[in-house]
């Protein structure tokens, strides 16, 4: 893969043949040729000719963690937004809480947040989450943010070094979700360098070498303060 | 419609100086708003129009939801300013069919298993209309489509023919459309040359239509990449290493 410019790819652009290379994701094969099926960043590895896409909605995987926001609460089970095509269901017996048949909204109502885990997407592209794993809770306090969830390891980085960077330099909680939602926690003066950063990430995300960049910006910022 | 409005000079140019198989001066900006997923600003000669894409979310009323695939939802509106005298607001006959051609247009390009029960909303806006305002729109919808980041087979281009004191010509102005002979708007996925949209307007034999129709897939293509060419430019002149 080059290191000067990553390629941006537009639908129904052709991509290759089916010789010699694999349709992977965000491609469609027609006619023994391989064509793009979505705006996105082309990445070639190991034959495989895939699709990142730069825009859309969260594409919910069972066990990814998300960030929702509650959004109905019913008799036993309530509706959270997780920024997927659909809702998805949290059912009582999926929160940590022993919860009254009728009293959901004692625990979680409209508006509040929750870090979750899915549970399960069926073929109807149902989804259901839970809160039963560990450092799953209520979210009280802080401060959430939103990236294309496109971008989401870009923000995490190589084996969480970007992340780790963010938590080093800043000393806020942070907690990324896999559907774009970013948690910070942390005093004022702190969550604002964590939303510069994170700001820069999002418009930079196409460069090489962020990582050493976001760290002398950081590093730039606590000087200012001393 | 008889008039005495003499629509190509002795020299083959048309009223505004374009030649036959002209088309009108196209300009493209993809993701101009910021509320909507995707969106596209379009000026199309006088033609300007906004088209915004909602979704994929899930589709409400819940009837209207199909367990295996997604539904499309476009919505083809003129603002009240956007013709001489005041176009009563609100949908009627005419706009109602112009978006019910453009939905089942867009459907066949969309890749609608990815999204079992939800909805694509595709709103397009007419501000300013000269005559060919369903292919503006239904240019602009492919683009925002692209910018949302839903799945395509192709982006969606379209564009008309028509014919004009016996010359059949491409992409029918505002007095030509008002005073010619026939408008053949059509709609084509342009990587295939399948035709996604064809409606036709007064009358045109089996030749003229042949040669109005193979013009204006020649005119689609043109349309096209400039399409391609305002998503690659939003896209690619985002900030690079320096």
């Amino acid at each position: 893969m080059s290191q000067e410019k990553r390629e941006i790819v537009i639908p129904s652009q052709f991509l290759g043949d089916v010789e010699g290379n694999n349709a992977g994701r965000g491609t469609f094969i027609e006619n023994g040729k391989i064509y793009s099926e979505m705006l996105g960043i082309l990445s070639k590895r190991s034959n495989y000719i895939n699709v990142i896409p730069l825009k859309g909605r969260y594409d919910a995987i069972e066990g990814d963690f998300v960030i929702g926001i509650v959004q109905e609460a019913m008799a036993s089970s309530w509706l959270v937004d997780i920024n997927a095509p659909y809702p998805a269901l949290l059912h009582v017996n999926e929160v940590p809480w022993d919860v009254d048949f009728g009293e959901t909204k004692k625990y979680l109502n409209h508006g509040d947040s929750v870090m979750a885990k899915i549970l399960q997407v069926d073929a109807e592209k149902k989804l259901q989450i839970t809160l039963k794993d560990r450092n799953l809770y209520k979210i009280r306090g802080g401060y959430i943010t939103y990236i294309e969830p496109s971008k989401v390891p870009r923000l995490i980085g190589k084996k969480g070094s970007m992340i780790a960077l963010l938590k080093k330099y800043t000393r806020c909680r942070i907690f990324v979700g896999q559907n774009g939602r970013i948690w910070i926690d942390g005093n004022e003066g702190d969550i604002a360098k964590v939303l510069h950063a994170i700001r820069k990430i999002e418009e930079e995300s196409l460069a090489f070498g962020l990582t050493n960049r976001i760290e002398e910006l950081l590093k730039k910022d606590i000087k200012d303060v001393q | 419609m008889e008039s005495d409005i003499k629509l190509i000079d002795d020299n083959g140019k048309r009223l505004d100086g374009r030649s036959p198989d002209e088309l009108r001066k196209i300009k493209i900006e993809a993701g101009v708003l910021h509320r909507a997923e995707g969106s596209c600003y379009l000026e199309w000669g006088g033609n300007k129009v906004m088209a915004a894409v909602y979704g994929p979310r899930e589709a409400l009323p819940r009837h209207t939801q199909n367990p295996l695939r997604a539904i499309v939802n476009a919505r083809y509106n003129m603002a009240a300013f956007s013709v001489d005298d005041r176009k009563r607001p609100g949908p009627d006959r005419r706009s109602r069919e112009i978006s019910k051609v453009i939905s089942e247009a867009l459907e066949k390009v969309i890749l609608l298993e990815k999204f079992p029960r939800a909805s694509i909303d595709v709103n397009i806006e007419v501000l300013n209309a000269e005559a060919g305002t369903r292919c503006a729109g239904l240019t602009a919808a492919g683009v925002a489509l692209a910018d949302a980041g839903i799945p395509l087979k192709d982006i969606p281009v379209a564009c008309a023919a028509g014919k004009i004191d016996g010359h059949v010509v491409l992409d029918l102005g505002k007095e030509e459309d008002n005073f010619g002979d026939a408008d053949l708007p059509i709609a084509i996925s342009p990587r295939t040359n399948e035709i996604l949209l064809l409606q036709m307007d007064g009358h045109l034999t089996v030749e003229e239509f042949d040669k109005a129709l193979e013009m204006a897939i020649n005119g689609c293509h043109v349309a096209s990449d400039i399409q391609k060419k305002a998503i690659m430019d939003k896209y690619q002149n985002a900030p690079e290493v320096k």
